[in-house]
């Protein structure tokens, strides 16, 4: 699904971006210790289409733009494996919100289904006493349906077709990535922080928040937003 | 130059921007191809700092070997309308039977866009096909295949440039788009054909194809768009290469981006292409290539590890995994713009540093030797290699006269029977100084050890008290002395004990 069009580049100074945000949605059925493999394939595929390297800014209007190293990575659940950044803190932050997702699934009973959540925003500097707005630009969800299996036989072959059906996966993201739809303009040094994350040391990835929500088995969602620890949050 | 429809609108720094992005394109995207066929997990480093030698802000190893069989391919041309640059990734198994698994192709077609920026959103927009390219190279079923290829079958690459050829992949084969991007002069399209019938591994229905290693069909003197070139392997093994010397590195002259501006493009002030020449990218020490003597040499040296200079030519000792830089931090050599860019020829003969990169030795993709393999390395200078624990590796061959574990400390009549069998080789072979063939001595140098404490290592610790002598009580003297006591003290014991045998005949009694 991708929402309608949007103004493209930027718009006249003072308004508010009159955009949509594009959202993609994906569904996957895991066993349980699948989840977390599987999210992560997710989420770093994403990340590494919308992470740079880290800018430099020289004199006035330029900048130049370190190297984003990558990695292979092989899952132990899965019949497959995916390519992810190399950078450790970013894998760090997402070990913690598929953690923190796979447990809350976990206590919600034996249904089994909710749905993470990596949203793209800009951050949009509001005078005194608003807070600052954050817009969000893109947005990634993933459908998780838990599923509990009997036998070693009925493992194996979820292994592999949860593996077929990761690759399907990327392959979509790919294809959503290659569209180069709307991307926030490069911001100069002053807006870097309002466009992407520049809190880890080797890589710069587009500001982003993962949320999570657990449906329980009467059909609510309960939500849970958890936000990612941006120095940024503490202002107001 | 090739001739495009209207590019006029283009300006020829620009232009010559986009057939330097193009062709860096083509060459990175054969490199993550192949690299992704290796079966091997690949990891490379981020790095903060711009080095201005990674193309397209990635991390991607150059091997030395694939760029020159890309450049071959291309032979100075470009990806055109009709004309695709191709890698073909087959599956050979070890009866000599072949089987296309997938054709990766990089296209362009006619649909310009115009209005697009070349030095940065084209550049940006290839950056990001280059990263889907990494994404997709894992989730076609080659991937999975060339894991773990190196038994019973091996995963090999052509490339060739021209028409595309599917024909060798089968019925029903699929295809994947891995991405576009639209430049003034074309699209740029990149996807992968790959082959879903693989069910004749089972039945065994293969196609006899003659061997395919080593041989060049080359029906025409002048092959502009050869319809078939050498596969290569993708992985590496001693002897299959056929010694050619590769360079080992970039021309100088072609330096990637490095700076963007977010001034409006009427200010094109800061773009580092072209304006200074940094030095071309150099690959790094990663791994001891005893093994593999034929794949480094110039004429003239022999087999085994050729002489590292002990200064290293490009900066000192590097990280392993560090990709690509240049001299040490951000140093620019004298700018000399040359103009040999537009006349680079497949040979590569205006490289000038050719000589020093090819002592470094190959990167990680080189099967490491073994530890305890005792190899003629006298010449090499180990701390110039990138290997770890380099300095515990081997240095020499030591005359086996010194080596205590060969001639140990003067031990005592009785050893046990393992003590003897590890000095047995050792001793015989000592004045000849030879190494033995069926036992190889190395110079103990266990990692982590370190004078700290004690002026002597840990290896040294082991070897000095690896014979200790015996223990004094179990010596046969003490023993036998003991024995003559006992003996002389029986009679009085006897009759001590014979006094006593009412008491003891008693004692009996209430047993029963």
């Amino acid at each position: 699904m991708v929402g309608p069009g949007w103004t493209r580049r930027r718009a006249p100074p003072g308004a508010a971006p009159t955009m949509n945000c594009r959202a993609e949605v994906l569904e996957v059925s895991v066993e349980g210790r699948q989840v977390e493999e599987a999210m992560l394939a997710v989420l770093h595929t994403v990340l590494l289409h919308r992470s740079t390297g880290k800018f430099h800014y020289k004199k006035e209007g330029t900048y130049s733009i370190g190297t984003v190293g990558t990695q292979d990575v092989d899952c132990d659940f899965i019949d497959f494996a995916y390519v992810r950044v190399s950078s450790e803190e970013l894998d760090r932050a997402l070990r913690k919100a598929v953690g923190e997702f796979k447990d809350a699934l976990r206590s919600s009973g034996s249904d089994g289904m909710g749905q993470i959540s990596l949203e793209f925003y800009q951050k949009k500097k509001s005078r005194w006493p608003f807070s600052d707005e954050c817009i969000p630009w893109e947005l990634w969800t993933i459908k998780v349906n838990v599923v509990n299996l009997a036998n070693e036989q009925e493992r194996q072959i979820c292994r592999e077709k949860v593996g077929e059906k990761l690759c399907e996966k990327i392959i979509n993201i790919v294809e959503v990535m290659n569209r180069h739809e709307y991307l926030p303009k490069m911001p100069t040094q002053s807006e870097v922080d309002n466009v992407f994350d520049t809190s880890l040391k080797d890589v710069q990835p587009y500001l982003y928040k993962i949320s999570y929500q657990i449906t329980d088995s009467l059909g609510t969602s309960v939500t849970t937003t958890m936000r990612r620890l941006i120095k940024d949050t503490l202002a107001l | 130059m090739l001739p495009y429809a209207m590019d006029t609108d283009l300006s020829s720094q620009d232009r010559k921007d986009l057939d330097k992005f193009i062709k860096f394109f083509a060459l990175k995207t054969v490199q993550v191809i192949v690299q992704a066929r290796l079966g091997e997990k690949i990891c490379t480093r981020s790095s903060s700092s711009p080095t201005g030698s990674d193309w397209f802000n990635l991390a991607i190893k150059d091997i030395p070997e694939v760029t020159h069989e890309a450049k071959k391919a291309l032979a100075g041309q470009l990806p055109a309308v009709g004309r695709s640059m191709c890698v073909e990734i087959s599956l050979k198994t070890s009866e000599g039977d072949s089987m296309e698994l997938e054709i990766w192709c990089l296209e362009m077609n006619e649909k310009c866009d115009k209005e697009i920026k070349v030095s940065y959103t084209v550049y940006n927009r290839l950056s990001l096909l280059l990263k889907s390219l990494l994404a997709i190279t894992r989730v076609t079923p080659a991937y999975r295949l060339s894991r773990k290829q190196g038994h019973e079958y091996v995963i090999l690459y052509r490339i060739y440039f021209g028409e595309v050829q599917l024909s060798g992949l089968g019925e029903g084969f699929q295809t994947v788009r891995v991405g576009t991007v639209g430049t003034p002069v074309g699209t740029i399209t990149l996807s992968c054909a790959y082959r879903i019938n693989l069910a004749f591994m089972s039945t065994r229905q293969f196609e006899r194809t003659p061997p395919i290693m080593g041989i060049i069909i080359d029906h025409f003197v002048d092959r502009p768009y050869p319809s078939s070139s050498p596969m290569h392997p993708c992985n590496y093994r001693a002897g299959e290469d056929n010694g050619a010397v590769y360079p080992s590195v970039e021309d100088s002259q072609e330096v990637c981006t490095t700076s963007f501006s977010t001034s409006p493009p009427s200010q094109p002030a800061a773009l580092g292409v072209g304006s200074a020449d940094m030095g071309y990218p150099v690959l790094f020490a990663g791994g001891l290539n005893a093994a593999h003597p034929h794949q480094l040499l110039g004429p003239g040296k022999e087999g085994g590890v050729p002489p590292v200079p002990s200064q290293p030519a490009h900066g000192t000792q590097a990280d392993q995994e560090r990709m690509c830089t240049p001299l040490d931090g951000v140093h620019y050599s004298a700018a000399t713009p040359s103009s040999s860019e537009d006349t680079e020829t497949v040979s590569n003969s205006s490289e000038g540093k050719s000589g020093s990169p090819h002592d470094l030795l190959e990167t990680i993709f080189i099967r490491k030797v073994g530890a305890f393999v005792n190899k003629p390395i006298n010449q090499v200078t180990m701390a110039n290699l990138d290997i770890p624990f380099a300095m515990f590796a081997p240095k020499n061959v030591e005359l086996e006269d010194n080596d205590p574990m060969v001639n140990p400390p003067d031990s005592p009549e009785t050893e046990s029977p393992l003590q003897g069998s590890l000095h047995s080789e050792g001793s015989s072979g000592s004045s000849t100084g030879n190494t033995h063939d069926d036992f190889v001595m190395i110079d103990f140098k266990p990692a982590f050890s370190k004078d700290d404490i004690l002026p002597m290592d840990l290896g040294t610790f082991y070897r000095e008290f690896q014979n200790p002598p015996q223990l004094s009580s179990l010596s046969i003297d003490i023993g036998a002395q003991s024995m003559a006591e006992d003996l002389d003290s029986l009679p009085e014991k006897l009759a001590v004990h014979e006094k006593n045998v009412k008491e003891f005949d008693a004692f009996v009694e209430t047993l029963q």
